[in-house]
């Protein structure tokens, strides 16, 4: 297959806000400061579950400089981002439920003086029964000690019990089950810039907020509830945001309480969180204790799988029944699985709330199968490249949870990286202490249906040309450093074209900007790729049909194809079956006639995806446009003496679609392994009786330079049918494989199952102690609860080989012949 | 001002600071960091916070060329010494070639680190002007990260080494230094 060459996508050209990022020029929320503006800290409580009997903020307000300060009572309004548990406050009115939980907040003429009010602050508590583990989550508690009093009973928050096809039949028809427990480690996404955000209420009765976030459409529509205000009078304006992976996603309490004091003293308040306070907002990574239940035949073919998921979701609802969900969802989209069972609970725990973190929900998941799958061709004396090759889903299929497949190049990922990595004849082949593994994965293209369910677009751009030739392209989307910003300019540029430098953006405005839903699921690219090609291609038309009355070419010799116009290099040109005929207009000249011919030349492309449930509660989570597909070989050494596992490469292939800019593509890659190695090593959040055992960057350790192995990317383009340009994600996907691959080469390397995250040198060594004692070395949760579950769901399969007609719609954006 | 003086918790000093070639005066309460003072007094906040502990290297500046932890550093001890941030960098206008590698090569992604980063590399680069994979490793370890995978870093801090080697022999033989832009490595 040839992919069609473009001028602009495709190129590793340097990313529209590169140079100032890399000259200090982005302005960040904490770096801007406007006249008059005072500083807000929050006071976290110090209980982890607690009544709260009385805040004494008398000394506080009578400090020099203290400005004005607000409890919970002050915004008695509940909000969360989904709908379906809207149970946090901006600061909590009777009850804490986690150390960190904020009560106050304190505006001052300054960051010492707000400092010094908190502290001044006094809040007496009558402590409850606490939480802290899945299992305490789990146990009856009385009606007054729950955490939350919603939820199906107890600590429990979210139960769901789906069975697709006949599970039984599946088991029995299996030679052999395999059966194990896993366990994932929470996290958190530790963006090098700490949330901040700036309130401005003006005398006109608006309100402004700056602020470091993924979603301001989400914050906007957040302010508007606990605040009162008519969505119509505040403006939310997200600034560049110095690194997100999901944990800027949520509406959060500085920014409702930087709006709350600047209305109450008509000044501009700033709200920075400390480090220490990013790592109690957290929304990270869920721990997640699981069991794979799966039957196959002897030759690896899957009958059944029946898979649980114990999430321990912290003290609020957050994202969590959306990443419980995700813990099910996607096992379907890789390999074929007739019969599928997904029992999922999420208790609350008092501890920070977690959240989505790069992967949402679905890196935990596939940690578990793929190791799991691993053990079964281990078991069948299968290789796991051919075994994983030998079961996988067919392009353009239906799974038989009511994912629809489209492009898959996993096959080919497989290919590559075993190929790269010479993995068949290193495994099993390297001395002790050496091992390679194998896994992949799979993540959305934005997920198919927005957090509100309506049906209007899920983003859209505005463009409109200036007489002298300059394009500016609005949408809300945010650059998150992922890219975006270039993926605009650059589609942009590809149709009109011109380069990317001669468009002008102005995103993330609630205000200036229309709707994008925001940086999250991986959408952006897809999602407001199309909704900018269309805007172009629009603007396009009126261009060339301006440049063909001056260059007389007939109307009817352009639609029947004979004759053409290219847009290129600033030109646009006249063809004649192919060849161009020296005619020709520049683009300045293009816009001048255009704007004569049809009044401003302004247009709007908008993208809606199309409706992808199924037919049961839950099915609103894994759909999406198109699945990005990814595998990855590592290869690992083990120290048997210290037990530290060293990765000394990484092999990642990931079906990207179309890269849109190579350069910027690997960059995802790379940073995702970084972020995958970091979560099976050092990274876990740690607890004792509620307290962050280490709520610092100098004891949470991160992988720096000497920990990052070489990292060799293979970009395999499927050219989705429609994906702009045929892309699809890369921002996330390629972290899924990372986990199990070194589990796997660990395994290789030593002959231990470490099926427990993160893989510290004290598992290493527990597990080599028992392959000393002749025992099997296994280290991983020894203990899985035995849940009452709910009557399950059962929803009849879509037959994968013949998916419905309507389902398989293509909108081709790439008209090329493949 | 955030630096005003009327209710400032400790006393304030009147303090000497150069920065960026340029001599300031300010008064500030001597517990008031450089990297506080940087950003909040005099405007310089291309210089960000990430740690507030010493740990990420994100506030990483140039004192008499080396590289310190504003977020460490008080004021009084600096006096007299030159301090050089990310808006020194550039010389007459033209990004420093460092500057130019990391925007082409992706080494920013979200940017927030790449202050720090940048000034690590530059004083890397001032004291070794051929370095090895091995040492630009070793050397910006402190500078931490979270997007990139630091490859993309490596490549940058790389080429630009070999940019300015290159200049500094052009420049050497009396020629104009030529732009050029590396490969991806990609498969």
């Amino acid at each position: 297959m040839s992919l069609t060459k473009y001028s602009v996508i495709g190129q590793s050209v340097p990313r529209v806000d590169g140079i100032r990022k890399a000259t200090g020029q982005s302005v960040y929320a904490d770096d801007f400061t406007l006249p008059r503006m005072l500083y807000g800290k929050l006071l976290g409580s110090r209980r982890p579950h607690a009544r709260i009997l009385s805040i004494d903020t008398s000394k506080a307000k009578a400090m020099p400089g203290v400005k004005a300060i607000v409890t919970g009572e002050d915004l008695p309004v509940k909000y969360g981002i989904l709908p379906v548990s809207e149970d946090e406050y901006p600061l909590e009115v009777d009850r804490v439920r986690f150390v960190g939980d904020p009560i106050v907040a304190v505006a001052a003429v300054d960051e010492m003086t707000a400092e010094e009010a908190v502290r001044a602050i006094e809040v007496k508590y009558e402590d409850l029964p606490t939480s802290f583990e899945i299992s305490e989550g789990l146990a009856a508690v009385g009606e007054t000690s729950r955490i939350h009093d919603y939820g199906p009973h107890d600590n429990v928050h979210k139960q769901i019990n789906l069975e697709f096809g006949d599970l039984d039949s599946g088991f029995d028809a299996a030679d052999q089950v395999f059966d194990n427990t896993y366990f994932y480690s929470g996290s958190n996404h530790l963006a090098l810039e700490q949330h901040s955000a700036v309130a401005q209420y003006g005398a006109d009765s608006k309100l402004t907020l700056w602020s470091s976030t993924q979603t301001p459409h989400y914050v906007h529509k957040a302010l508007a509830s606990v605040l009162k205000i008519p969505a119509s009078r505040i403006r939310v304006i997200a600034t560049p945001v110095g690194g997100g992976f999901g944990g800027k996603s949520d509406p959060f309490p500085h920014e409702f309480c930087a709006a709350k004091l600047s209305m109450l003293t008509g000044r501009p308040v700033k709200i920075t969180l400390t480090r220490e306070e990013v790592f109690y907002a957290h929304r990270g990574r869920h721990p997640v204790l699981m069991n794979v239940k799966l039957g196959v035949k002897n030759d690896g073919s899957i009958t059944a799988l029946d898979f649980q998921s114990f999430v321990d979701g912290g003290a609020y609802g957050s994202y969590g029944v959306a990443s419980t969900y995700y813990t099910g969802a996607l096992q379907t989209v890789t390999y074929k699985i007739p019969a599928y069972r997904f029992r999922g609970v999420r208790v609350f725990t008092n501890k920070p709330p977690c959240g989505p973190k790069r992967g949402h929900g679905t890196p935990q998941p596939r940690y578990a199968l793929e190791v799991h799958l691993d053990r079964v061709a281990n078991a069948l004396g299968i290789d796991p490249a051919a075994y994983r090759k030998s079961i996988l889903v067919d392009e353009y299929s239906m799974t038989v949870n009511h994912m629809r497949v489209t492009s898959c190049g996993l096959g080919e990922c497989i290919e590559k990286v075993t190929e790269g990595s010479d993995f068949n004849s290193l495994r099993g082949a390297l001395p002790v202490g050496k091992g390679v593994g194998l896994a992949v994965g799979s993540y959305l293209s934005g997920a198919g249906l927005p957090i509100y369910w309506n049906k209007m677009p899920h983003t859209s751009v505005d463009l409109k040309i200036d007489r002298g030739g300059g394009v500016t392209a609005k949408c809300m989307q945010i650059d998150i450093g992922q890219g975006s910003d270039s993926v605009l300019a650059m589609t942009v540029a590809e149709i009109l074209g011109i380069t990317p430098a001669d468009v002008n953006l102005i995103c993330a405005d609630t205000d200036t900007t229309p709707i994008d839903l925001g940086a999250y699921s991986s959408r952006v690219t897809f999602m407001m790729g199309n909704a900018a090609i269309e805007a172009a291609e629009k603007l396009r038309k009126k261009l060339f049909e301006a440049v063909a009355e001056e260059l007389h070419i007939s109307e009817r010799a352009l639609s029947e194809g004979t004759e053409s116009l290219q847009s290129a290099a600033g030109q646009i040109v006249h063809m004649v079956n192919g060849v161009p005929t020296g005619k020709s207009s520049s683009f300045l000249r293009a816009v001048k006639l255009a704007e004569s011919k049809f009044g401003q030349l302004s247009s709007t492309g908008s993208f809606t995806p199309q409706a992808l449930r199924g037919p049961y509660k839950g099915s609103g989570v894994g759909p999406t446009p198109a699945y990005s597909y990814s595998a990855a070989v590592a290869k690992v050494s083990v120290d048997r003496e210290t037990g530290i596992v060293t990765p000394e490469k990484l092999w990642v292939a990931h079906d990207i679609g179309r890269a849109i800019n190579p350069i910027l593509a690997r960059g995802q890659i790379e940073g995702s392994v970084y972020m995958a190695l970091g979560e099976i090593f050092m990274e876990e959040q740690a607890f004792r009786k509620g307290q962050h055992q280490f709520p610092s960057m100098l004891d949470y350790k991160t992988p720096t330079f000497l920990e990052m192995p070489s990292v060799e990317s293979y970009l395999i383009e499927t050219n989705d049918a429609e994906g702009p340009f045929g892309a699809k994600e890369v921002g996330q996907g390629p972290l899924l494989p990372i986990p199990p691959a070194i589990a796997n080469a660990v395994y290789d390397a030593i002959g231990a199952r470490i099926d427990e995250l993160p893989i510290t040198p004290e598992k290493v060594l527990a597990a080599l102690a028992l392959q000393e004692k002749g025992k099997f070395p296994q280290v991983g949760p020894n203990k899985f609860p035995d849940y009452q579950w709910p009557t399950p769901v059962k929803i009849d399969p879509v037959w994968y080989d013949q998916p419905p007609e309507q389902w398989v719609e293509t909108r081709r954006r790439d008209r090329s012949k493949c | 001002m955030k630096h005003s003086t009327f209710q400032a918790p400790l006393p304030a000093e009147r303090l000497h600071v150069r920065v960026n070639g340029e001599s300031y005066e300010i008064v500030a309460p001597v517990n008031k960091t450089l990297l506080e003072i940087l950003r909040e007094d005099l405007g310089l906040t291309g210089t960000k916070h990430g740690c507030e502990l010493g740990e990420c290297g994100t506030c990483t500046v140039l004192i008499d060329g080396d590289p310190m932890l504003s977020c460490l550093v008080l004021p009084v001890e600096v006096q007299g010494h030159e301090i050089l941030t990310i808006e020194g960098l550039a010389e007459g206008g033209r990004p420093h070639e460092l500057q130019v590698a990391f925007a082409e090569l992706g080494a920013a992604q979200c940017g927030y680190c790449t202050p720090g980063m940048m000034m690590s590399s530059k004083a890397l680069l001032d004291s070794n002007s051929h370095p090895t994979t091995e040492e630009i490793k070793e050397y910006l370890a402190g500078n931490l990260c979270r997007c990139t995978g630091y490859l993309q870093i490596l490549e940058a801090v790389d080429s630009a080494a070999k940019k300015l080697h290159s200049s500094q022999q052009d420049a050497d033989r009396g020629n104009t230094p030529e732009s050029t832009t590396q490969g991806t490595g990609i498969r």
